[in-house]
């Protein structure tokens, strides 16, 4: 054993040492821009992923199944990836729910088009088989702990079925047992609307997963007050909700009313509005790039940023992946969703969300 | 501010016959046709800096393989070309228009004016300085562009003779061969730190960082390829050295011959003037100080698009494949206004180039001086002009 690992010590040692070598060879260049030259899809250091399969869901639901590469770390069920699209010559960074198992030799994300949509239109209907997108690191704590609830209730609306949908999955590839006494409430406008609704009908008759389909348009939304009704012991069990920002604020009230707040796991997709477009504004000044941008009141130093050329990370442009965190050197900003004021220097600012309050200095 | 005229030392002789007005007028025209091309910047356009940046490393991997095996003959032939031919690339097509940012507007990180590194002595960080803020913001005017002759060259009749600029066309033959160590060196502009303008400490940085990257250049091209040749060791260190002149001899020709042909206007340095210069006067200095070269597509390519010098000085950041289809409609723009659109082969306009340096290695060489002798520096005007930063890059 010790021999093993001491083996794999010099083996790691050797790879160092041989990359390093490379490195002189290749310079400026990384040897990693050569194989990424060659294949995109073999970087480590700009991870990509090819489009090998497309499942049409529903009219304006597709699910994409990634060829990613060597380096795709792995991810928990319930998480998401930052998916990089380039259209008109631009990239652009959405974040889309991992539907597939995490043991799963290809990665599935299920994307709907959005009406308007800058992204989600193209993913979903007009991304063919071949196409090269770029993936970021799984992340998000929409996920169930290590030790499964033997209680679980999970209520979704429309695309927001999409983070459980891998929760499902997984538990019925690895605990079926523990989806036997559990519950889904999964609304959408009609049957033929509902994503996932055959291989949820499927996934109920084979685990005993109870399905309880909600179409809307028949029987209107999901309320709290409706949710009794369905789910009578609502209140002794851990649940997970997705869907659109008025369900999961009025399901948020209510277990904080009526339940235990602590038992509710809510992953909301859209911005929440923003509250503090009256933040003055500033000129905000990337430190590391040495850009420097003026960012209007309620604009986020993001856009400001990216409009002056600045290459800022960023992955859900909505303040819930910290995809874009630079530390604040000096100045202050303001969170544009809740107005807080953050002037601490060496504090993390969400570049996305964040709005500056005079001028302001960010480590990117 | 725009109401302000031009001083007879910055007023362009060639544009002696436009109004203010004519000039904003110019301006606003310039500025729409910018932004109608950047508007339509797409997918094509992307495809194109892949296309190129692939083409490049498949050059330089090929070539360096082939120069594994340089002692034999053709090998070495083939290997040498495709590797100046790599080089000239990188540094043209591909790493002087990304360092402007010509690419940025993809946001992709790999092909970014802030993580670009190029085959090149200059570190990128310090060309970006040199280049794109001082080159592109004072294009030639004297004292304050240093592009302009380098220091080391009597480029313009209005600059001072020296009796050492008789060794002057010696001078432009050797710097031509090695250029890139030339503007490299140069960028660290020891002779402030002579003046005391610049700090010593600074300037130490600076060239540790230069050494750092050097070192690297130098030994990929002079030690780590030459010994994977094994027995050829010498015959690729003679490859590389041929290829890096190659590279070197052809940028200097066709950055040479972007502002110092004749028909070129270089201009007196009046720190006021150029402070309430409007956007109109500045689009003015970066066409009458430019000249094109003209040729096939691939040498265009070849010059990294530099060929559409008068384009590329209007437009800094707009990516160098359209300066093909802009170029028409500024020399329409410069024919209405009654403006010159300096032109000619790379041939003719480097033949002019090195007459120039000829003649001007002795004293005198130009017509009268300018109405306004040239402005002789004063310290205080030596510190950075408050320059809007965009028209830098
Ligand atoms: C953690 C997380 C996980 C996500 N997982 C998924 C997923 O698995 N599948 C999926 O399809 N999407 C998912 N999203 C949403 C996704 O990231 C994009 O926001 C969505 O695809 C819209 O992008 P777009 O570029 O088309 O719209 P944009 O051009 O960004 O926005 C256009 C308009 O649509 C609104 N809008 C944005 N998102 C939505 C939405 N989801 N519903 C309704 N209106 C919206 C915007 O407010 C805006 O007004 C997730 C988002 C987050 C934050
Ligand atoms: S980009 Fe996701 S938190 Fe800012």
């Amino acid at each position: 054993m010790r021999n093993t690992v001491e083996y794999m010590g010099v083996l790691g040692e050797i790879r160092q040492r041989a990359r390093v070598a490379a490195t002189w060879f290749t310079q400026p260049l990384l040897p990693d821009d050569l194989l990424g030259t060659l294949n995109p899809v073999w970087s480590t250091r700009e991870p990509h992923a090819r489009v090998v399969g497309l499942r049409r869901e529903t009219a304006d639901t597709t699910t994409l199944l990634l060829r990613t590469g060597p380096a795709r770390p792995g991810h928990r069920a319930g998480q998401f990836v930052g998916i990089g699209t380039r259209l008109d010559g631009v990239w652009h960074w959405r974040t889309y729910s991992v539907t597939s198992c995490p043991g799963d030799p290809l990665l599935a994300v299920t994307v709907t088009a959005v009406p308007g949509g800058t992204v989600s239109g193209a993913l979903a209907h007009r991304t063919p088989v071949g196409t090269l997108l770029r993936i970021g690191p799984p992340a998000g704590e929409f996920v169930l702990p290590d030790q499964v609830p033997e209680k679980l209730l999970f209520l979704t609306a429309g695309s927001g079925i999409t983070p459980v949908m891998g929760i499902l999955r997984d538990l019925a590839a690895t605990r079926p047992e523990a989806l036997g006494g559990a519950v889904l409430v999964h609304c959408d406008r009609t049957p033929s609307d509902l994503v996932f609704g055959p291989d949820l009908r499927e996934l109920a008759t084979s685990t005993g997963l109870t399905l309880v389909e909600r179409h809307t348009a028949v029987k209107g939304r999901l309320t709290p007050d409706n949710l009794t009704d369905i789910v009578p012991d609502w209140a002794a069990r851990q649940a997970w909700a997705c869907g659109p920002a008025g369900l999961l604020d009025a399901l948020t009230e209510h277990w904080a009313m009526a339940g235990d707040p602590a038992a509710l796991h809510v992953e909301l997709f859209t911005p929440p509005a923003t509250v503090a477009a009256d933040a003055t504004g500033g000129r905000v000044s990337f430190t590391t790039s040495g850009i420097e941008a003026d960012a209007g009141p309620g604009t986020p130093l993001m856009v400001a940023g990216e409009a002056a050329g600045a290459l800022l990370p960023n992955g859900c442009r909505m303040g819930i992946c910290h995809t874009c965190v630079g530390r604040l050197r000096s100045g202050a900003v303001r969170d544009l969703r809740t107005g807080d004021l953050h002037d601490t220097p060496g504090e993390p600012v969400r570049t996305c969300v964040s709005g500056a309050a005079g001028d302001v200095e960010i480590e990117l | 501010m725009a109401t302000q005229t031009f001083a007879p030392s910055m007023t362009p002789s060639a544009a002696a016959h436009l109004t203010d007005e004519q000039v904003e007028t110019l301006g606003a025209e310039l500025d729409a046709l910018r932004a109608e091309v950047v508007g339509s910047l797409g997918e094509a356009d992307a495809r194109y800096i892949h296309r190129v940046i692939a083409v490049q490393r498949g050059l330089e991997v090929g070539g360096r393989g082939a120069l594994i095996f340089s002692l034999f003959p053709p090998a070495w032939v083939v290997g040498t070309a495709a590797l100046s031919v790599a080089k000239i690339l990188d540094n043209m097509e591909i790493g002087h228009n990304v360092l402007h940012g010509q690419w940025d507007w993809m946001r992709d990180p790999k092909i970014h004016s802030t993580t670009w590194e190029w085959d090149h002595a200059s570190p990128a960080a310090s060309w970006k300085k040199s280049h794109n803020y001082e080159h592109h913001t004072f294009t030639n005017i004297r004292g304050k562009d240093r592009d302009l002759g380098y220091s080391i060259m009597r480029i313009t009749p209005e600059q001072e003779w020296k009796p050492t600029d008789l060794f002057q066309p010696l001078v432009n033959l050797g710097l031509s061969m090695i250029f890139e160590w030339g503007i490299a060196i140069y960028d660290i502009e020891i002779e402030k730190v002579k003046d005391g303008t610049k700090p010593w400490p600074q300037a130490k940085a600076e060239l540790m960082g230069l050494w750092r990257k050097a070192r690297r250049q130098l030994a990929k091209d002079y030690v780590l390829f030459p010994l994977l040749s094994g027995p050829g060791f010498l015959s690729t260190v003679a490859a590389n050295a041929t290829a890096n002149v190659v590279r070197n001899v052809w940028s200097h020709a066709v950055i040479f011959c972007g502002h110092f042909p004749d028909g070129v206007e270089s201009f007196d340095f009046d720190e006021e003037r150029l402070e309430s210069e409007t956007k109109g006067q500045w689009y003015l200095r970066q066409m009458l100080g430019s000249a094109n070269l003209s040729g096939s597509k691939l040498f265009h390519l070849m010059t990294g698009n530099l060929s559409h010098q008068i384009e590329h000085h209007l437009f800094p950041d707009v990516p160098s494949n359209r300066y093909a289809e802009i170029a028409p409609r500024v020399q329409e723009i410069c024919k209405r206004y009654g403006l010159p659109y300096t032109t000619g082969s790379l041939p003719r306009q480097y033949g002019k180039v090195l007459r120039k340096i000829a003649r001007l290695a002795f004293p005198g060489g130009g017509p009268a001086p300018a109405a306004t002798p040239p402005t002789q520096l004063p310290d205080q005007a030596r510190r950075r002009l408050a320059a809007p930063a965009r028209l830098a890059s």
